[in-house]
């Protein structure tokens, strides 16, 4: 920095500038470079083409963007969107009375029961993923248990099929409709509900006139936290759907293995960008980015 | 004992309700981690039905290289990426709070791309940046992997540690004579102390539990532990995996405990 | 005027292993504003929030209209609340949070629409329809709460220290606000205040609290002309309270021994032996240079201070307690450390039993 005319003195320089530097900085250069170029690139290689040989040929084309219309993709797609729909649903639902039922409780038994929450997820989510795996084996617990007591008298099979991947995707996502439901809840005054039910609206009229609208931005925290990350993951698919059942996910890493075709994974990748960016969109049109309590 | 009116009994059902169903939630999350440390004890080379209780997993695991060389490798690039995330987090959460400059808004939603945007696209950015570039894969490509991800997550953290009136802490600080690096060791970074524990404890945990960064970003000879897993997946998983993920799990919840103890109220919320 | 709207019988509150509202019984007169008055904890709007229907009695009975609503919530009572924090829902204009009532009640939209339209014109916010609480400020949020509670034309409105959250200025007009409001719509108002003097000011009849107890239950001028205990004579306005046993019974006239020295008072049904307290305003107190007939308590000038027109002055008891007597005017010539002698009226004086005040202590 140099010094400029009467503004910027050297103490200032020392004041202000330097430290500013020193924190700010290595934050700024790390996004910049890992983060803000790199999403920039994809973008552009999503425009090239590709050789015969899996090369990124550096020629513009919207022949990837083209692709991902083919009924293989698109279906692909389709299916991708579909399970992230089903699984966020099913999240919000199962999330909501639970999350409520901690907020209601006293401040230290309800960061006790979040802790709770939390300690599975220190486990390998893979390895957590393989016990449903094991569970749900044709000779596994489950249909030995419906055999036994005579509910059916073959096995069932539950593996590598699409419910036992929204199973998985559920157990690994539930948190991160919890967290940010939750901490909505816990925020919730008591009072309002007192209000609301003083002026002679019944329990449900009170949820849905108070409580929901209230709540609303950390359902829609919930939303994005885990619609996102369930329309990119591939482990659940990989370990439960057994490889067979592709995602958005499964196709973006093959593009960048076996298949090289890195315009068309850049291509499915933007797409994923597209969908993020347009949510979050519509997330800062009512709420603050810095409230989504991502932690 | 008086008999309840009929809104108390309502209430009584309606709580009793309540507390079953999440102790069912509680039960549907905790199911894998049981299964998973029930069958680190199977007398099964693998890992597809139960055929009978052994501990001899525990012995051997430590024999098996492969795991245990990627264990290492692993807490390697966890420990690494804990230390540069956290002290890149700590200085930026400072900075991007105090201080106004051109491109901070930018800063500020760039560190969401990373929280909010699918992991695999990042990755794959990563991976044709480092292609492009030339840089050789490996636990450097893995670990700036890991610590773009994590900076976001431990900025976001110890930001919401920063109190209003830190400005007049500092000041007050230096009225009495400390300087400015007197002042950070003895005032600032004490005052944030619980953001930046919780935000290293959130690094170790995603680093280490981390599969799409690492699988993409890996080179041909080295993974980590959770991409062996990944691997091993199409052949089974072996009971000494089970094994190793249980002393992991339990370690965590045993250092997660005593620094309950020791921290007291201070740490209570690390996790979230 | 003379009907219970409101009959509290034998209510007791219990929160764990501690008793807020022990043995209460109250009956509420319909039209009337009655302020339960007390310090924090003395269990006033706990007993507010069990007629509203938050919480429930631990045991007795509570009655709206002779009608026994234990089983009853909140939203089946024909009683509405005014908030402490005004709770008014922060994602509703000022038109709907008011108009919530009737839209639950599914009342047709152009009488909503009339009824939120006088309601706001009544407490003074036409033209506020569209704001959200966040841009009104204090007292206009006040007003919104109100009208908010009056528009479901309860038979009781209970309020909850509606006026803490505002400034000096504010309060004092809100109040006189509040008390035509009452008398207009002659709407029974059962009003919660630590602040003895809005209780004043307002009530037509104010209930002393202390310790889940009620002390004394009457207008203002008797609770300050004859407070019954110990407690409200210290709590209501400022006191000199003198603990003493009574010597001798002339009539209705008492001699007290207390540790400041004997004293006069008047009183009926005191028996000699007997210990009790007498309280004597400020006001009443009077000094004089010599020694007065019936009156033992010398004291000493201890410093004075000046507030406006009135003039406070402290005198040192011989028990090392502290008097007070107030005068318009410094006319007594009085100079720092002179030795005065203090006596009053013994009309002016109040006798206290004590065993009325030991249940407040327990």
């Amino acid at each position: 920095m140099k010094t400029r005319g009467d503004g910027s003195s050297r103490r200032d320089v020392r004041r202000r500038t330097l430290p500013a530097l020193a924190q700010a900085g290595p934050v700024s250069v790390w996004m910049i470079l890992f983060v803000t170029i790199p999403m920039l690139f994809i973008l552009y290689i999503s425009f090239m083409s590709r050789s015969v040989f899996g090369d990124v040929v550096y020629e513009f084309s919207l022949g990837s963007y083209q692709t991902l219309l083919d009924a293989t993709y698109f279906k692909v797609i389709l299916k991708s969107l579909q399970v992230a729909v089903f699984t966020t649903v099913l999240c919000l639902l199962l999330g909501y009375p639970f999350a409520y039922y901690i907020a209601r409780k006293p401040p230290e038994v309800a960061s006790r029961l979040i802790m709770l929450i939390m300690i599975p997820f220190w486990t390998n989510s893979l390895m957590r993923l393989n016990s449903w795996l094991l569970l749900f084996q044709t000779s596994g617990p489950i249909n030995t248990f419906l055999q036994w007591s005579g509910l059916t008298d073959h096995p069932i099979t539950f593996i590598y099929t699409d419910a036992l991947v929204v199973l998985g995707m559920i157990t690994n996502m539930l948190p991160f409709a919890v967290l940010p439901l939750y901490s909505t809840i816990e925020k919730l005054q008591k009072s309002l509900l007192e209000a609301s039910s003083d002026l002679g609206a019944t329990p449900v009229q009170t949820f849905f006139r108070v409580t929901l609208p209230l709540t609303f931005p950390g359902i829609f925290s919930a939303i994005i936290l885990v619609f996102i990350p369930s329309l990119g993951i591939y482990t659940v698919s990989d370990v439960l759907g057994g490889g067979k059942v592709l995602y958005i996910g499964n196709i973006i890493k093959n593009q960048f293995g076996a298949i090289r075709n890195w315009p068309l994974g850049a291509a499915l990748s933007v797409l994923l960008l597209l969908i993020t960016g347009l949510l979050i969109f519509i997330y800062t049109r009512f709420a603050k980015l810095e409230d989504m309590e991502v932690v | 004992m008086k008999a309840l009116t009929k809104t108390q009994r309502r209430k009584k059902v309606l709580g009793v309700l309540s507390t079953l169903y999440s102790v069912l939630i509680y039960t549907v999350l905790y199911i894998p981690v049981v299964v998973m440390m029930i069958f680190s004890f199977n007398d099964q080379r693998y890992n597809y039905y139960w055929n009978g209780f052994t501990t001899q997993w525990y012995g051997k695991l430590f024999s098996n290289d492969a795991l245990i060389g990627s264990l290492w490798y692993s807490l390697v690039i966890a420990v690494l990426a804990t230390v540069i995330s956290v002290v890149i987090g700590t200085l930026g959460a400072l900075g991007l709070k105090r201080f106004e400059f051109r491109g901070k808004k930018l800063i500020n939603n760039m560190l969401y791309v990373p929280i909010i945007v699918p992991e695999i696209v990042l990755a794959v950015a990563l991976l044709i940046i480092f292609m492009n570039l030339g840089l050789a894969l490996g636990m450097g490509s893995i670990l700036i992997g890991h610590c773009t991800f994590c900076i976001p997550y431990a900025v976001v953290t110890i930001k919401g540690r920063i109190s209003g009136d830190g400005d007049s802490l500092e000041e007050a600080s230096m009225d009495l004579g400390a300087n400015r690096m007197q002042t950070f060791w003895r005032v600032t970074l004490p005052s944030i102390m619980p953001g930046v524990m919780s935000a290293a404890f959130l690094s170790f945990t995603l680093s280490i539990d981390d599969v799409v960064m690492s699988n993409l970003l890996a080179g041909a000879k080295n993974s980590t532990l959770p991409v062996l897993i990944l691997s091993m997946n199409k052949t089974g998983i072996t009971p000494d995996v089970n094994a190793l993920t249980t002393i992991m799990i339990l370690v965590i919840v045993a250092g997660l405990v005593l620094s309950n103890l020791v921290q007291g109220k201070l740490h209570k919320r690390a996790p979230n | 005027m003379n009907k219970a709207i409101v009959t509290l019988e034998n209510v007791e509150k219990r929160f764990g292993s501690n008793l807020v509202v022990r043995k209460m019984n109250m009956e509420i007169q319909e039209g009337e504003f009655l302020t339960l008055l007390g310090p924090s904890g003395c269990g006033k709007t706990t007993t507010l929030r069990m007629i509203a229907g938050f919480e429930d009695a631990s045991s007795g009975t509570i009655q709206v209209q002779g009608e026994r609503v234990e089983d009853k919530e909140p939203y089946q009572r024909d009683v509405n609340t005014v908030f402490q924090n005004y709770s008014l829902f922060p994602h509703m204009t000022v038109f709907d949070n008011v108009a919530y009532g009737l839209t639950i009640k599914k009342v047709p939209k152009e009488e909503i629409a009339q009824r939120v339209t006088e309601m706001l014109a009544l407490v003074q916010l036409s033209g506020y329809e569209k704001r959200k609480p966040d841009a009104l400020s204090g007292g206009q949020k006040q007003r919104v709460a109100i009208a908010r509670a009056l528009i479901n034309r309860p038979k009781v409105l209970l309020l909850d220290e509606p006026l803490g959250a505002l400034d000096l200025k504010l309060r004092k007009q809100m109040q006189i606000e509040l008390k035509r409001l009452q008398r207009k719509l002659a709407i029974t108002f059962v009003y919660v205040t630590h602040d003895q003097e809005e209780a004043l000011t307002m009530s037509d009849r104010i209930a002393v609290m202390n310790g889940g107890v009620i002390e004394q239950l009457a207008d203002p001028r008797t609770i300050y002309d004859y407070p019954k205990t110990r407690f409200v004579a210290g709590f209501i306005g400022e006191s000199n309270i003198f603990d003493g046993t009574v010597t001798a019974v002339e009539g209705n006239l008492l001699r007290v021994e207390t540790p400041a020295g004997l004293l006069t008072t008047q009183g009926e049904g005191f028996q000699v032996g007997e210990a009790m307290h007498v309280s004597i305003r400020p006001e009443y107190l009077e000094v004089s240079k010599t020694p007065v007939e019936g009156f033992g308590l010398p004291a000493s000038v201890k410093d004075f201070t000046y507030m406006g027109t009135v003039v406070k002055t402290a005198l040192d008891m011989r028990d090392g307690t502290e008097t007070k007597f107030s005068r318009f005017d410094q006319d007594e010539q009085l100079q720092e450390g002179d030795s005065v002698h203090v006596f009053w009226r013994p009309e002016k004086s109040v006798a206290i039993k004590a065993a009325a005040a030991r249940g407040a202590e327990a």
